[in-house]
């Protein structure tokens, strides 16, 4: 073994379990095992201080932090990004998730020292710019959406239904109907929505589906009552179907003095074509990393602006923009009965850029024909998939997903959990399995309207390959997939039984040490 | 649209393969009165270059923290970002992926989250950390409820050195809750929390440096909730603190919030940031957000997935410990590799080259008639008290070009006490002409 100028082996096989000779082998050692406690990336002096105004505080526990130079950084981060699927490399059609094109223009607007390095507590008077951006984001989304108000701040989609229910919970307590405490939940729905209403307090009163997947508004009025406080309704909803019922729901959502929370989950399917506000919506959050394409970077961050009707506006949280008499003002405590601060500062700036560069480059006429495209690949998809694959909901056109179940896997003694490691070894991410609960062995694919139709072509080839072969009965395929990515199938029992949260030192001392 | 792939005959062939005689047609389900029955009153789609101008335009229109003197602090700092981070995060394997639920081939977020949560656990000397949360003061409401979980018990009381912010936020998710106790706001490091605690208490909510930039004595909190069966949960803003700074987790905490953005993260006008949460595994089943944990696969290679997740939404619906989905995934990235390029050499240094610089801010703030700071303790970040309204002088001073902090006012409003007060903090990026320029400028308005 050799050692470098610093006194550390160097080499393949040197260090901890993975060969790191090679950039094309899929492991790669962790930093703990790479870095040391005296190696660092950044040139800093080391300044003398003196200790008199840290009262005593000053740190004695090891901190015991590995540190890795600027090249073994870039290795190693290098190496373990090849270990991901991303959008960039190969389709990625995750139901509900909506994974399309990641645009670099709203990167580099994003990174725009006038954006990035601003503050969220300079004087407003220095930062006019980033509240012209926020009124113009608002101007397009309550546009699409045709409705009266729009609160920003809330940090995911998630968040959002969290400020929506607060708002419409507020506004029962101005009313003077508090006493309603029980909430609609769809059986399809998100887990967020139930999880939300739960968090607030609600009882949670779930809705069954109708025999063709969406909402029946018979039953939505069965469990209407005095002491409904909303209903939380995805549309499209979770089965890629649009709720044809919606107006009805809403009207009787209304009638029992309820509100309507809409999940806009899946809004990539109707901007610009549909105006969920025309529908009767009271609210709505927007995932700005779904429908308008701010990446989604291996799970976040997210922005989930929630639109709201005339009846909810005055709930809004703070912070908002308003026009003032010197420009735009930015109102940052609550006033009446608005909601107070869902977060601290002024919600996902970097998301806003990102989310409008998007639009402007789209135009109000590119929004519609990306939402009517994406609508096209899914319906596309499922004609070509169609008569071998089952289509539990075939009654209405799909909207921007299509949801199949496992009923033409029967006898084959594959799972959809099979059938989508497979797919794998095939280059492509499987779609979203087992979600929603509403049919058994849920496949949910959605291309999104970035995919090409030869890439549509092929993902559908292999997918009747994958089905013939199924039925053919080469469960081994299957049963021993993926067998071409960086890992075998991981053993998720064991990592929940024994949980290993953190590296922790064996005790056996390393070469350098 | 360069967006878009598809042609117009490409279309129409699709169309014909599904059977549909337009595109309308496969919004059959929309109602008539819902479908495009509207004019968009909106711009048309744009080449690249009129959106870039349009967006340069706008951010034309803001002063950047680096364009001159700039003393902004209160819960999100400027400190500088290596460029290997931001070209790391931009690679596409990392930006486009999305949450890892495939662990076959998401290893490198996995294994990355399992660092990441390592790296947390060894800055705040705690057991355990999630994969990260929205921001610190989302953190800090989803640690009250987890504390209340935890203890089955309702009162929580937070400090007056707590971020009014992460207060406001703690009230709204808690929705002006009874057994909420928010103590007024303790701009000179007074008001003993330790009073408020007892048997009914859940948990006290302490900030160290605390928003006006004492230190706490995180230890004496810990015991005294301890001896009522209560929590302690520590809330940092400034992470780098935690160079210099005793671990909370060596101090007694039982939950440690901190807002991780000064580590890689830019200031972002608020956003995105990072929250950051720690607690003791015995606590672990009641933590919200992902957990990401080391296992093998069925070859017996190791590998990452994500764990635990009974606790979570899209398992447990609701009966989950919190709604929380999509968090910071890519922030937390940043974090983590700007946290392995300073390693502890370079975190230390980093820390310790704030403390020196604010130490030169206070002693050149002390030196200016009319000032008084208030601090005895601090980290990076201080306040001061003056003859006038903070909000005026901060204002004037932009005219001069100088961000001069926060004036207190802005975050606690109608109090008298706060009026004169601003907040001030140094980074490594804080140079000694800044510090003159301020003094000098300071020195001119408090005339």
């Amino acid at each position: 073994m050799s050692m470098n100028t610093q006194g550390r082996p160097t080499g393949i096989g040197a260090i901890g379990q993975g060969a790191t000779g090679s950039a094309l082998l899929p492991n790669e050692p962790l930093l703990f095992e790479i870095g040391d406690t005296k190696h660092s990336g950044v040139d800093l002096p080391d300044v003398e201080i003196s200790t008199d105004r840290l009262g005593g505080f000053e740190r004695k526990s090891a901190l015991d932090l590995a540190g890795l130079t600027e090249p073994e950084a870039m290795r190693h981060y290098v190496r373990l990004s090849r270990l991901n699927h991303s959008i960039d490399s190969g389709m990625y059609p995750l139901g509900s998730c909506t994974m399309k094109h990641n645009p670099r223009l709203n990167e580099k607007t994003a990174r725009l020292p006038g954006f990035a390095d601003i503050h969220p507590l300079q004087p407003v008077s220095t930062v006019q710019g980033a509240l012209e951006l926020m009124s113009e984001l608002s101007h397009w989304l309550m546009t699409l959406t045709n409705t009266a108000a729009v609160a920003l701040t809330p940090k995911a989609g998630a968040h959002g239904e969290l400020l929506g229910m607060m708002a419409i919970k507020a506004a029962q307590e101005a009313a003077g109907q508090s006493h309603r405490n029980v909430v609609l939940v769809p059986e399809s729905a998100h887990g967020t929505n139930p999880a939300t209403a739960a968090f607030l307090g609600y009882s949670v009163k779930p809705i069954p589906a109708r025999a063709d997947g969406t909402v029946d508004v018979e039953a939505v009025k069965a469990a209407l009552g005095p002491d409904v406080a909303a209903i939380m309704l995805t549309n499209p909803n979770t089965c890629g179907l649009f709720e044809p019922q919606v107006i009805e729901i809403a009207q009787a959502v209304h009638d029992a003095g309820a509100f309507f929370y809409c999940d806009g989950a899946n809004f990539n399917a109707i901007m610009g074509v549909v105006r969920p506000g025309d529908l009767g919506i009271d609210a709505m959050h927007i995932n700005l990393h779904k429908t308008f394409s701010t990446p989604h970077g291996g799970g976040g961050p997210g922005a989930g602006p929630v639109v709201l009707s005339a009846a909810l506006a005055p709930f809004a949280p703070v912070p908002f923009v308003r026009k003032g008499e010197n420009g735009l003002e930015l109102v940052e405590h609550k006033e009446g009965n608005a909601l107070g601060r869902i977060t601290a500062f002024h919600g996902q700036m970097g998301m806003y850029v990102r989310a409008l560069t998007y639009m402007l480059s789209h135009g109000g006429d590119g929004l519609a024909q990306a939402a009517q495209d994406a609508v096209l690949n899914a319906n596309y998809i499922k004609a070509r998939l169609g008569h071998v694959f089952s289509v539990p909901f075939g009654d209405y056109p799909t909207m921007h997903e299509v949801l199949f179940d496992d009923s033409f896997l029967k006898d084959t003694g594959v799972t959809t959990l099979d059938f989508a490691k497979a797919l794998i070894d095939e280059g492509f991410h499987p779609m979203t399995m087992y979600f929603p609960l509403v049919v058994h062995g849920a496949m949910l694919v959605e291309p999104t309207e970035s995919e090409s139709k030869e890439t549509l072509d092929h993902f559908c080839d292999v997918m009747l390959e994958l089905a013939g072969d199924a039925k053919a009965g080469n469960k081994d395929r299957f049963a021993s997939a993926p067998a071409k990515a960086p890992r075998r199938r991981l053993d998720e029992t064991r990592a929940a039984r024994t949980p290993v949260l953190k590296w922790e030192r064996t005790g056996m001392p390393k070469a350098a040490e | 649209m360069r967006y878009l792939p598809h042609s117009e005959a490409e279309r129409a062939e699709m169309l014909g393969a599904i059977g549909a005689a337009d595109i309308d047609a496969l919004f059959r389900a929309v109602p008539r009165t819902a479908l495009k029955s509207f004019d968009l009153d909106l711009p048309g789609h744009s080449p690249e270059f009129l959106v870039e101008a349009h967006m340069r335009a706008l951010a034309g229109k803001n002063r950047a923290a680096g364009d001159g003197p700039f003393f902004v602090g209160a819960g999100a700092y400027r400190h500088h970002v290596p460029a290997t981070v931001d070209h790391l995060i931009q690679r596409s394997e990392w930006l486009t992926a999305y949450t890892p639920y495939q662990p076959e081939i998401s290893q490198g977020t996995l294994q990355m989250l399992f660092e990441f949560q390592t790296q947390v656990v060894k800055i705040t000397g705690m057991d355990v950390a999630n994969a990260s949360l929205y921001d610190g003061s989302t953190g800090t409401a989803e640690a009250v409820l987890m504390a209340r979980r935890l203890t089955r018990r309702s009162k929580v009381v937070l400090s007056g050195g707590l971020h009014p912010h992460y207060r406001d936020v703690v009230k709204a998710y808690l929705k002006d809750d009874a057994d909420l106790e928010c103590l007024s706001a303790s701009p000179e490091g007074q008001g003993d929390i330790l009073d408020h605690i007892d048997e009914e208490t859940a948990a006290i909510v302490v900030q160290t440096p605390d928003f006006y930039g004492h230190l706490r004595n995180i230890r004496t909190a810990a015991d005294a909730a301890h001896a009522k069966g209560a929590l302690l949960i520590v809330v940092i803003t400034e992470v780098v603190s935690l160079g210099l700074l005793e671990a909370p987790g060596a101090l007694g905490a039982d939950i440690v919030v901190a807002e991780g953005q000064s580590i890689g993260n830019a200031l972002n006008f608020g956003g995105p940031y990072l929250g950051l949460m720690a607690t003791r595994k015995e606590f672990i089943r009641q933590m919200p957000g992902r957990l990401c944990g080391e296992t093998v696969d069925a070859a017996g290679q190791r590998g990452f997935v994500l764990t635990l997740s009974t606790r979570e939404q899209h398992i447990r619906r609701e009966k989950a410990t919190s709604n929380i989905c999509t968090n910071s995934g890519l922030c937390a990235l940043a974090f983590s590799i700007h946290m392995a390029l300073l390693g502890e050499a370079g975190f230390t240094r980093l820390a310790r080259l704030n403390h020196a610089r604010a130490i030169a801010l206070a002693d050149a703030l002390a030196g200016v008639p009319g000032v008084e700071v208030l601090n005895k303790s601090f980290f990076n970040e201080m306040t001061i008290r003056i003859g006038k309204p903070g909000a005026d002088v901060v204002e004037a001073l932009a005219r001069r070009g100088i961000l001069a902090g926060v004036p207190v006012s802005r975050l606690v409003p109608d109090d008298p006490r706060v009026a004169n007060l601003i907040v001030l903090a140094a980074t490594e990026l804080t140079t000694d002409a800044d510090i003159a320029a301020l003094a000098a400028a300071l020195t001119e308005e408090l005339k």
